[in-house]
Protein backbone atom coordinates (compact mmCIF):
# COMPACT_ATOMS: atom_id res chain seq x y z
CA UNK A 1 0.00 0.00 0.00
CA UNK A 2 1.35 3.32 -1.08
CA UNK A 3 1.68 6.30 1.06
CA UNK A 4 -0.98 8.41 -0.68
CA UNK A 5 -3.36 5.51 -0.82
CA UNK A 6 -2.82 5.15 3.21
CA UNK A 7 -3.73 8.73 3.39
CA UNK A 8 -6.66 8.38 1.53
CA UNK A 9 -7.61 4.96 3.33
CA UNK A 10 -6.76 7.13 7.01
CA UNK A 11 -8.93 10.48 6.32
CA UNK A 12 -11.76 8.55 4.66
CA UNK A 13 -11.29 10.13 1.53
CA UNK A 14 -13.59 8.13 -0.56
CA UNK A 15 -16.16 7.66 2.05
CA UNK A 16 -16.80 11.44 2.08
CA UNK A 17 -16.88 12.09 -1.09
CA UNK A 18 -19.36 9.32 -1.16
CA UNK A 19 -21.30 11.21 1.40
CA UNK A 20 -21.09 14.18 -0.40
CA UNK A 21 -22.64 12.48 -3.56
CA UNK A 22 -25.40 10.86 -1.65
CA UNK A 23 -26.54 14.47 -0.14
CA UNK A 24 -26.40 16.08 -3.89
CA UNK A 25 -28.37 13.32 -5.26
CA UNK A 26 -31.17 13.52 -2.44
CA UNK A 27 -32.40 16.60 -3.27
CA UNK A 28 -32.83 16.02 -6.85
CA UNK A 29 -35.54 15.08 -8.81
CA UNK A 30 -36.29 11.15 -8.43
CA UNK A 31 -36.36 9.58 -12.02
CA UNK A 32 -39.30 7.37 -10.95
CA UNK A 33 -42.70 8.26 -11.34
CA UNK A 34 -45.95 7.74 -8.99
CA UNK A 35 -46.85 4.48 -11.15
CA UNK A 36 -50.60 4.08 -10.14
CA UNK A 37 -51.15 7.67 -10.45
CA UNK A 38 -49.02 9.00 -12.82
CA UNK A 39 -48.02 6.76 -15.87
CA UNK A 40 -44.91 6.65 -18.12
CA UNK A 41 -45.42 7.25 -21.63
CA UNK A 42 -46.77 4.44 -24.26
CA UNK A 43 -45.64 4.14 -28.29
CA UNK A 44 -48.66 4.06 -30.08
CA UNK A 45 -47.13 0.57 -31.06
CA UNK A 46 -47.49 -0.97 -27.85
CA UNK A 47 -48.85 -4.27 -27.72
CA UNK A 48 -51.06 -4.46 -25.09
CA UNK A 49 -54.37 -5.70 -24.37
CA UNK A 50 -56.13 -7.05 -27.31
CA UNK A 51 -59.34 -5.67 -28.76
CA UNK A 52 -61.84 -6.68 -31.65
CA UNK A 53 -62.39 -3.12 -33.68
CA UNK A 54 -66.36 -2.35 -35.38
CA UNK A 55 -66.73 0.15 -38.31
CA UNK A 56 -67.57 3.68 -37.49
CA UNK A 57 -71.64 1.99 -38.25
CA UNK A 58 -71.53 -0.43 -35.35
CA UNK A 59 -71.02 -3.93 -37.82
CA UNK A 60 -68.07 -5.78 -36.63
CA UNK A 61 -64.84 -5.72 -38.90
CA UNK A 62 -63.86 -9.15 -38.58
CA UNK A 63 -64.35 -11.29 -41.78
CA UNK A 64 -63.54 -14.52 -39.70
CA UNK A 65 -60.43 -15.13 -42.42
CA UNK A 66 -59.30 -17.05 -39.81
CA UNK A 67 -55.16 -15.60 -41.01
CA UNK A 68 -54.91 -14.92 -37.15
CA UNK A 69 -55.50 -17.70 -35.89
CA UNK A 70 -53.10 -19.40 -38.30
CA UNK A 71 -50.42 -17.06 -37.91
CA UNK A 72 -50.61 -17.23 -34.05
CA UNK A 73 -47.36 -18.97 -32.77
CA UNK A 74 -48.89 -19.86 -29.13
CA UNK A 75 -52.23 -21.08 -30.68
CA UNK A 76 -54.01 -18.64 -28.27
CA UNK A 77 -56.98 -17.80 -31.07
CA UNK A 78 -59.70 -20.02 -31.75
CA UNK A 79 -62.56 -18.93 -34.11
CA UNK A 80 -65.89 -20.28 -35.18
CA UNK A 81 -67.66 -18.43 -37.97
CA UNK A 82 -71.01 -19.08 -40.06
CA UNK A 83 -73.02 -17.16 -42.63
CA UNK A 84 -75.10 -14.72 -41.26
CA UNK A 85 -78.65 -14.49 -43.11
CA UNK A 86 -77.61 -11.05 -45.45
CA UNK A 87 -74.55 -13.78 -46.75
CA UNK A 88 -71.91 -12.04 -44.91
CA UNK A 89 -69.55 -14.58 -43.27
CA UNK A 90 -69.20 -13.54 -39.25
CA UNK A 91 -67.40 -15.15 -36.44
CA UNK A 92 -69.77 -17.00 -34.29
CA UNK A 93 -66.81 -17.42 -31.85
CA UNK A 94 -63.88 -15.75 -31.38
CA UNK A 95 -61.65 -16.81 -28.38
CA UNK A 96 -58.15 -15.78 -26.69
CA UNK A 97 -56.35 -17.41 -24.55
CA UNK A 98 -54.41 -14.51 -22.52
CA UNK A 99 -52.14 -16.33 -20.78
CA UNK A 100 -51.25 -18.74 -23.33
CA UNK A 101 -50.81 -15.38 -25.86
CA UNK A 102 -47.47 -14.03 -25.81
CA UNK A 103 -48.48 -11.14 -27.48
CA UNK A 104 -45.86 -11.05 -30.50
CA UNK A 105 -48.21 -9.03 -32.38
CA UNK A 106 -48.64 -11.23 -35.35
CA UNK A 107 -52.61 -11.57 -35.39
CA UNK A 108 -52.98 -7.59 -35.57
CA UNK A 109 -50.18 -7.47 -38.62
CA UNK A 110 -51.95 -10.78 -40.25
CA UNK A 111 -55.25 -9.35 -40.29
CA UNK A 112 -56.36 -7.85 -43.44
CA UNK A 113 -58.99 -5.16 -41.89
CA UNK A 114 -58.06 -4.03 -39.19
CA UNK A 115 -59.86 -5.98 -36.84
CA UNK A 116 -57.65 -7.30 -34.12
CA UNK A 117 -55.64 -5.16 -32.53
CA UNK A 118 -53.66 -5.00 -29.52
CA UNK A 119 -54.11 -1.67 -27.82
CA UNK A 120 -51.92 -0.16 -25.41
CA UNK A 121 -53.92 -0.93 -22.05
CA UNK A 122 -51.89 -3.35 -20.16
CA UNK A 123 -53.38 -3.19 -17.02
CA UNK A 124 -55.70 -6.08 -16.79
CA UNK A 125 -54.29 -8.69 -14.24
CA UNK A 126 -57.33 -10.25 -13.10
CA UNK A 127 -57.84 -12.26 -9.72
CA UNK A 128 -58.70 -15.63 -11.29
CA UNK A 129 -57.56 -17.64 -14.45
CA UNK A 130 -61.10 -17.64 -15.62
CA UNK A 131 -60.97 -14.25 -16.39
CA UNK A 132 -58.37 -14.50 -19.04
CA UNK A 133 -59.99 -16.59 -21.15
CA UNK A 134 -61.41 -13.54 -23.51
CA UNK A 135 -64.52 -14.59 -25.71
CA UNK A 136 -65.74 -12.34 -28.41
CA UNK A 137 -68.01 -10.50 -26.23
CA UNK A 138 -65.42 -9.45 -23.64
CA UNK A 139 -62.78 -8.17 -26.96
CA UNK A 140 -65.27 -6.76 -28.58
CA UNK A 141 -66.49 -4.72 -25.39
CA UNK A 142 -62.52 -3.59 -25.15
CA UNK A 143 -62.85 -2.60 -28.69
CA UNK A 144 -65.42 -0.31 -27.83
CA UNK A 145 -63.41 0.82 -24.72
CA UNK A 146 -60.74 1.51 -26.69
CA UNK A 147 -61.63 2.75 -29.85
CA UNK A 148 -60.51 5.64 -29.92
CA UNK A 149 -57.09 5.31 -28.74
CA UNK A 150 -57.10 2.37 -31.21
CA UNK A 151 -57.80 4.30 -34.39
CA UNK A 152 -55.28 6.84 -33.37
CA UNK A 153 -52.51 4.64 -32.58
CA UNK A 154 -52.80 2.80 -35.93
CA UNK A 155 -53.24 6.38 -37.90
CA UNK A 156 -50.14 7.17 -36.44
CA UNK A 157 -48.20 4.25 -37.01
CA UNK A 158 -49.84 3.91 -40.88
CA UNK A 159 -46.47 5.19 -42.26
CA UNK A 160 -44.25 2.67 -41.16
CA UNK A 161 -46.06 -0.95 -41.89
CA UNK B 1 -50.72 -1.24 50.07
CA UNK B 2 -52.21 2.14 48.80
CA UNK B 3 -48.90 3.88 48.88
CA UNK B 4 -47.17 1.04 47.50
CA UNK B 5 -50.12 1.01 44.46
CA UNK B 6 -49.71 4.98 43.74
CA UNK B 7 -45.93 4.32 43.70
CA UNK B 8 -46.37 2.02 41.26
CA UNK B 9 -49.19 3.65 39.20
CA UNK B 10 -46.95 6.58 38.82
CA UNK B 11 -43.74 4.21 37.67
CA UNK B 12 -45.99 3.26 35.60
CA UNK B 13 -47.40 6.88 34.24
CA UNK B 14 -43.83 8.14 33.94
CA UNK B 15 -42.62 4.86 32.07
CA UNK B 16 -45.58 4.94 29.43
CA UNK B 17 -44.44 8.73 28.74
CA UNK B 18 -41.08 7.50 27.67
CA UNK B 19 -42.13 4.72 25.71
CA UNK B 20 -44.92 5.72 24.06
CA UNK B 21 -42.89 8.73 22.21
CA UNK B 22 -39.67 6.33 21.31
CA UNK B 23 -42.26 3.45 19.71
CA UNK B 24 -43.20 6.58 17.97
CA UNK B 25 -40.10 7.89 16.88
CA UNK B 26 -38.94 4.48 16.04
CA UNK B 27 -41.81 4.01 13.62
CA UNK B 28 -40.83 7.89 12.04
CA UNK B 29 -37.53 6.34 11.82
CA UNK B 30 -38.19 3.40 10.06
CA UNK B 31 -39.92 5.50 7.35
CA UNK B 32 -37.33 8.50 7.38
CA UNK B 33 -34.87 5.43 6.65
CA UNK B 34 -36.67 4.05 3.52
CA UNK B 35 -37.59 7.70 2.30
CA UNK B 36 -33.86 8.65 2.25
CA UNK B 37 -32.47 5.35 1.30
CA UNK B 38 -34.86 6.12 -1.83
CA UNK B 39 -34.51 9.40 -2.70
CA UNK B 40 -30.59 9.14 -2.54
CA UNK B 41 -31.26 6.35 -4.84
CA UNK B 42 -33.25 8.91 -7.14
CA UNK B 43 -36.70 7.27 -5.86
CA UNK B 44 -39.40 7.91 -4.37
CA UNK B 45 -39.49 6.15 -0.80
CA UNK B 46 -42.90 5.23 0.56
CA UNK B 47 -45.28 8.14 -0.02
CA UNK B 48 -48.16 6.66 -0.21
CA UNK B 49 -49.71 5.92 3.56
CA UNK B 50 -51.01 9.28 5.03
CA UNK B 51 -48.94 12.77 4.78
CA UNK B 52 -45.79 11.66 2.70
CA UNK B 53 -45.72 7.99 3.62
CA UNK B 54 -45.42 8.88 7.56
CA UNK B 55 -48.27 6.45 8.20
CA UNK B 56 -46.36 3.28 6.54
CA UNK B 57 -44.36 1.86 9.57
CA UNK B 58 -47.81 1.82 10.99
CA UNK B 59 -49.24 0.28 7.96
CA UNK B 60 -46.39 -2.45 8.17
CA UNK B 61 -46.89 -3.41 11.96
CA UNK B 62 -50.63 -3.73 11.48
CA UNK B 63 -50.05 -6.23 8.43
CA UNK B 64 -47.49 -7.91 10.99
CA UNK B 65 -50.15 -8.41 14.14
CA UNK B 66 -52.70 -9.71 11.64
CA UNK B 67 -49.95 -12.40 10.22
CA UNK B 68 -49.34 -15.92 11.16
CA UNK B 69 -46.73 -16.64 13.75
CA UNK B 70 -44.85 -19.71 12.87
CA UNK B 71 -42.65 -21.60 14.74
CA UNK B 72 -40.88 -23.97 13.10
CA UNK B 73 -41.25 -27.67 14.52
CA UNK B 74 -37.54 -28.37 15.03
CA UNK B 75 -37.23 -25.14 16.73
CA UNK B 76 -36.71 -24.37 20.94
CA UNK B 77 -39.54 -22.91 21.24
CA UNK B 78 -39.24 -21.01 25.04
CA UNK B 79 -36.44 -19.93 23.19
CA UNK B 80 -37.26 -18.80 19.83
CA UNK B 81 -40.44 -16.69 21.23
CA UNK B 82 -38.11 -15.03 23.48
CA UNK B 83 -35.68 -13.81 21.62
CA UNK B 84 -37.60 -11.25 19.93
CA UNK B 85 -39.04 -10.78 23.24
CA UNK B 86 -35.30 -9.96 24.48
CA UNK B 87 -34.25 -7.85 21.72
CA UNK B 88 -37.22 -5.47 22.19
CA UNK B 89 -36.85 -5.14 26.03
CA UNK B 90 -33.29 -4.62 26.03
CA UNK B 91 -33.49 -2.00 23.29
CA UNK B 92 -36.47 -0.17 25.23
CA UNK B 93 -35.14 -0.45 28.63
CA UNK B 94 -31.95 1.57 27.68
CA UNK B 95 -33.85 4.45 27.01
CA UNK B 96 -34.24 4.44 30.93
CA UNK B 97 -31.30 6.61 31.93
CA UNK B 98 -31.03 8.69 28.18
CA UNK B 99 -31.29 12.43 29.56
CA UNK B 100 -33.46 14.37 27.08
CA UNK B 101 -33.36 17.34 29.57
CA UNK B 102 -31.45 18.05 32.75
CA UNK B 103 -34.75 16.91 34.13
CA UNK B 104 -36.59 14.99 31.64
CA UNK B 105 -35.13 11.47 32.30
CA UNK B 106 -36.55 8.55 33.79
CA UNK B 107 -33.84 7.47 35.78
CA UNK B 108 -30.63 9.54 36.80
CA UNK B 109 -28.42 6.92 37.85
CA UNK B 110 -24.72 7.42 38.99
CA UNK B 111 -23.54 5.06 36.10
CA UNK B 112 -25.59 5.77 33.64
CA UNK B 113 -23.29 5.15 30.72
CA UNK B 114 -22.33 1.67 32.30
CA UNK B 115 -25.69 0.88 32.35
CA UNK B 116 -26.42 2.03 28.98
CA UNK B 117 -23.63 -0.10 27.70
CA UNK B 118 -24.19 -3.11 29.86
CA UNK B 119 -27.41 -3.02 27.94
CA UNK B 120 -26.75 -2.57 24.58
CA UNK B 121 -24.22 -5.24 25.23
CA UNK B 122 -26.76 -7.41 26.21
CA UNK B 123 -28.59 -7.04 22.79
CA UNK B 124 -26.79 -9.72 20.72
CA UNK B 125 -28.64 -11.97 23.64
CA UNK B 126 -31.73 -11.96 21.61
CA UNK B 127 -29.78 -12.01 18.16
CA UNK B 128 -27.70 -15.22 19.40
CA UNK B 129 -31.11 -16.93 20.90
CA UNK B 130 -32.83 -16.20 17.96
CA UNK B 131 -30.24 -17.72 15.80
CA UNK B 132 -29.74 -20.74 17.79
CA UNK B 133 -33.59 -21.87 18.65
CA UNK B 134 -34.13 -21.40 14.95
CA UNK B 135 -32.83 -24.66 14.43
CA UNK B 136 -31.83 -23.49 10.73
CA UNK B 137 -28.73 -23.12 9.20
CA UNK B 138 -28.84 -19.51 7.79
CA UNK B 139 -30.20 -18.27 11.32
CA UNK B 140 -27.69 -19.72 12.87
CA UNK B 141 -24.61 -18.66 11.02
CA UNK B 142 -26.07 -15.01 11.23
CA UNK B 143 -26.06 -15.49 14.61
CA UNK B 144 -22.73 -16.74 15.01
CA UNK B 145 -21.71 -13.77 12.32
CA UNK B 146 -23.71 -11.65 14.66
CA UNK B 147 -22.42 -12.37 18.08
CA UNK B 148 -18.63 -12.20 17.20
CA UNK B 149 -19.12 -8.46 14.97
CA UNK B 150 -20.45 -7.03 18.14
CA UNK B 151 -18.61 -8.31 20.95
CA UNK B 152 -15.48 -7.10 18.30
CA UNK B 153 -16.67 -3.46 17.77
CA UNK B 154 -17.80 -3.67 21.85
CA UNK B 155 -14.47 -3.55 22.85
CA UNK B 156 -13.39 -0.56 20.55
CA UNK B 157 -16.57 1.37 22.05
CA UNK B 158 -16.10 0.90 25.75
CA UNK B 159 -12.22 2.16 24.84
CA UNK B 160 -13.69 5.33 23.45
CA UNK B 161 -16.21 5.60 26.00
CA UNK B 162 -13.08 5.62 28.33
CA UNK B 163 -11.72 8.54 26.55
CA UNK B 164 -15.08 10.92 27.08
CA UNK B 165 -14.58 9.06 31.09
CA UNK B 166 -11.31 10.33 30.74
CA UNK B 167 -12.18 13.97 30.22
CA UNK B 168 -15.28 14.11 32.21
CA UNK B 169 -14.85 12.10 35.60
CA UNK B 170 -18.07 10.90 36.04
CA UNK B 171 -20.02 8.26 34.79
CA UNK B 172 -23.64 10.03 35.06
CA UNK B 173 -25.20 11.10 31.77
CA UNK B 174 -26.28 14.44 32.82
CA UNK B 175 -22.97 15.41 33.91
CA UNK B 176 -21.14 14.09 30.63
CA UNK B 177 -23.81 16.22 29.04
CA UNK B 178 -23.00 19.24 31.35
CA UNK B 179 -19.45 19.11 31.00
CA UNK B 180 -19.41 19.64 27.58
CA UNK B 181 -21.32 23.22 28.24
CA UNK B 182 -17.36 25.09 27.37
CA UNK B 183 -16.28 22.45 23.47
CA UNK B 184 -18.30 19.77 22.48
CA UNK B 185 -16.49 16.67 22.74
CA UNK B 186 -16.19 15.81 19.48
CA UNK B 187 -13.85 18.37 18.45
CA UNK B 188 -10.81 17.26 20.82
CA UNK B 189 -11.76 13.87 20.11
CA UNK B 190 -12.73 13.93 16.71
CA UNK B 191 -11.18 10.73 15.78
CA UNK B 192 -12.95 8.76 18.48
CA UNK B 193 -16.49 9.94 16.95
CA UNK B 194 -15.82 8.78 13.89
CA UNK B 195 -14.70 5.65 15.25
CA UNK B 196 -17.66 5.44 17.29
CA UNK B 197 -20.07 6.48 14.81
CA UNK B 198 -18.41 3.47 12.61
CA UNK B 199 -18.58 1.20 15.62
CA UNK B 200 -22.22 1.66 16.42
CA UNK B 201 -22.85 1.09 12.47
CA UNK B 202 -21.18 -2.49 13.18
CA UNK B 203 -22.91 -2.39 16.74
CA UNK B 204 -26.76 -2.11 15.30
CA UNK B 205 -25.67 -4.66 12.24
CA UNK B 206 -26.15 -1.43 9.55
CA UNK B 207 -25.01 -1.26 6.67
CA UNK B 208 -21.18 -1.72 5.82
CA UNK B 209 -21.97 -3.98 8.67
CA UNK B 210 -25.04 -6.16 8.27
CA UNK B 211 -23.43 -9.80 7.41
CA UNK B 212 -25.58 -11.14 10.06
CA UNK B 213 -28.25 -10.69 8.09
CA UNK B 214 -26.50 -10.26 4.51
CA UNK B 215 -29.61 -11.33 2.05
CA UNK B 216 -27.33 -12.82 -0.40
CA UNK B 217 -25.95 -14.78 1.78
CA UNK B 218 -27.86 -15.91 4.55
CA UNK B 219 -31.68 -14.85 3.29
CA UNK B 220 -32.34 -13.15 6.37
CA UNK B 221 -29.73 -13.96 9.19
CA UNK B 222 -31.47 -14.29 12.54
CA UNK B 223 -35.05 -13.40 11.37
CA UNK B 224 -34.97 -16.21 8.85
CA UNK B 225 -37.30 -18.25 10.50
CA UNK B 226 -39.39 -15.40 12.15
CA UNK B 227 -42.83 -14.29 10.82
CA UNK B 228 -45.39 -11.87 12.16
CA UNK B 229 -45.36 -9.59 14.93
CA UNK B 230 -42.18 -11.82 16.23
CA UNK B 231 -40.33 -10.04 12.98
CA UNK B 232 -41.52 -6.82 13.72
CA UNK B 233 -40.71 -6.87 17.25
CA UNK B 234 -36.90 -7.99 15.91
CA UNK B 235 -37.54 -4.79 13.36
CA UNK B 236 -38.48 -2.63 16.35
CA UNK B 237 -35.86 -3.31 18.84
CA UNK B 238 -33.09 -3.25 15.80
CA UNK B 239 -34.22 0.30 15.31
CA UNK B 240 -34.77 1.43 18.79
CA UNK B 241 -31.26 0.08 18.93
CA UNK B 242 -30.01 2.11 16.34
CA UNK B 243 -31.50 5.30 17.95
CA UNK B 244 -30.01 4.91 20.80
CA UNK B 245 -26.98 4.68 19.43
CA UNK B 246 -27.16 7.79 17.86
CA UNK B 247 -28.84 8.92 21.66
CA UNK B 248 -25.47 7.94 22.98
CA UNK B 249 -23.07 9.66 19.85
CA UNK B 250 -24.83 13.01 20.81
CA UNK B 251 -24.52 12.42 24.84
CA UNK B 252 -20.94 11.40 24.80
CA UNK B 253 -19.80 13.63 21.63
CA UNK B 254 -21.89 16.41 20.24
CA UNK B 255 -23.22 17.88 23.79
CA UNK B 256 -26.69 15.88 24.45
CA UNK B 257 -29.38 18.31 24.88
CA UNK B 258 -26.99 21.41 24.97
CA UNK B 259 -27.74 24.42 22.20
CA UNK B 260 -24.93 25.01 19.61
CA UNK B 261 -23.79 27.73 21.52
CA UNK B 262 -24.67 29.32 24.47
CA UNK B 263 -26.84 32.54 22.98
CA UNK B 264 -30.08 33.57 22.75
CA UNK B 265 -32.17 32.67 19.67
CA UNK B 266 -30.37 29.14 20.28
CA UNK B 267 -30.62 28.87 24.22
CA UNK B 268 -34.38 29.57 23.49
CA UNK B 269 -35.22 26.45 22.07
CA UNK B 270 -36.10 23.98 24.06
CA UNK B 271 -33.48 21.12 25.83
CA UNK B 272 -35.40 18.31 24.33
CA UNK B 273 -35.57 19.74 21.49
CA UNK B 274 -31.89 20.01 20.86
CA UNK B 275 -31.05 16.27 21.53
CA UNK B 276 -33.87 14.86 19.19
CA UNK B 277 -32.32 17.56 16.20
CA UNK B 278 -29.11 15.81 17.23
CA UNK B 279 -30.03 12.44 17.17
CA UNK B 280 -32.10 12.94 13.78
CA UNK B 281 -28.39 14.57 12.57
CA UNK B 282 -26.94 11.17 13.74
CA UNK B 283 -30.04 9.12 12.05
CA UNK B 284 -29.77 11.07 9.16
CA UNK B 285 -25.92 10.09 8.28
CA UNK B 286 -26.70 6.32 9.67
CA UNK B 287 -29.35 6.46 6.48
CA UNK B 288 -27.20 8.05 3.92
CA UNK B 289 -24.26 5.69 4.99
CA UNK B 290 -26.81 2.72 3.96
CA UNK B 291 -26.87 4.17 0.63
CA UNK B 292 -23.70 4.43 -0.69
CA UNK B 293 -21.93 1.55 1.20
CA UNK B 294 -20.95 -2.01 -0.05
CA UNK B 295 -21.35 -4.68 2.28
CA UNK B 296 -17.72 -5.51 4.12
CA UNK B 297 -16.57 -9.34 3.61
CA UNK B 298 -16.13 -10.69 6.56
CA UNK B 299 -12.69 -11.09 7.48
CA UNK B 300 -12.31 -7.78 6.19
CA UNK B 301 -14.72 -6.30 9.04
CA UNK B 302 -12.73 -8.31 11.97
CA UNK B 303 -9.41 -7.02 11.01
CA UNK B 304 -11.22 -3.11 10.52
CA UNK B 305 -12.70 -4.25 14.44
CA UNK B 306 -9.16 -5.91 15.99
CA UNK B 307 -6.41 -4.42 14.21
CA UNK B 308 -7.02 -1.01 12.95
CA UNK B 309 -9.75 0.41 16.15
CA UNK B 310 -9.02 -1.55 18.77
CA UNK B 311 -4.85 -0.13 18.43
CA UNK B 312 -5.70 3.71 17.44
CA UNK B 313 -8.68 3.90 20.46
CA UNK B 314 -6.35 3.05 22.65
CA UNK B 315 -3.04 4.82 21.43
CA UNK B 316 -5.36 7.89 21.73
CA UNK B 317 -7.00 6.92 25.19
CA UNK B 318 -2.90 7.57 26.61
CA UNK B 319 -2.91 10.33 23.74
CA UNK B 320 -6.01 11.78 25.92
CA UNK B 321 -4.92 11.06 29.41
CA UNK B 322 -1.48 12.42 28.45
CA UNK B 323 -2.85 15.35 27.76
CA UNK B 324 -4.78 15.82 30.37
CA UNK B 325 -2.04 14.85 32.97
CA UNK B 326 0.74 17.18 31.71
CA UNK B 327 -1.69 20.23 31.37
CA UNK B 328 -3.17 19.20 34.79
CA UNK B 329 -6.96 19.35 33.27
CA UNK B 330 -7.84 15.95 34.80
CA UNK B 331 -11.05 16.37 36.08
CA UNK B 332 -11.08 16.55 39.96
CA UNK B 333 -12.94 13.42 41.07
CA UNK B 334 -13.38 13.97 45.34
CA UNK B 335 -13.83 9.02 45.83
Amino acid sequence: MNFSRLLKTIFLVEFIAGLYMAIKELFRKSKTINYPFEKGPISPRMRGEHALRRYPNGEERCIACKLCEAVCPAQAITIESSERSDGSRKTTRYDIDMLKCIYCGLCQESCPVDAIVQGPNFEFATETREELYYNKEKLLQNGDRWESVLAKNIKMDKPYR
Amino acid sequence: MIEYLQILGQEIYKIIFLLVPILVSVAMIVWLDRRVWGLVQKRRGPNVVGPFGLFQTLADALKYIFKEIIIPASANKVVFILAPIVTMTLALVAWAVIPMSENLVLADINVGILYLFAVSSLGVYGIIMGGWASNSKYPFLGAIRSAAQMVSYEVSIGIIIINVLLCVGSLNLNEIVIAQKELWYVIPLFPMFVIFFISALAETNRPPFDLPEAEAELVAGYQTEYSGMMYAMFWLGEYANILLMCAMGSILFLGGWLPIMDVYPLNAIPAPLWMILKILFLFLLFALIKAIVPRYRYDQLMRLGWKIFLPFSLIYLVLTASFLFYFDKLPKVSI
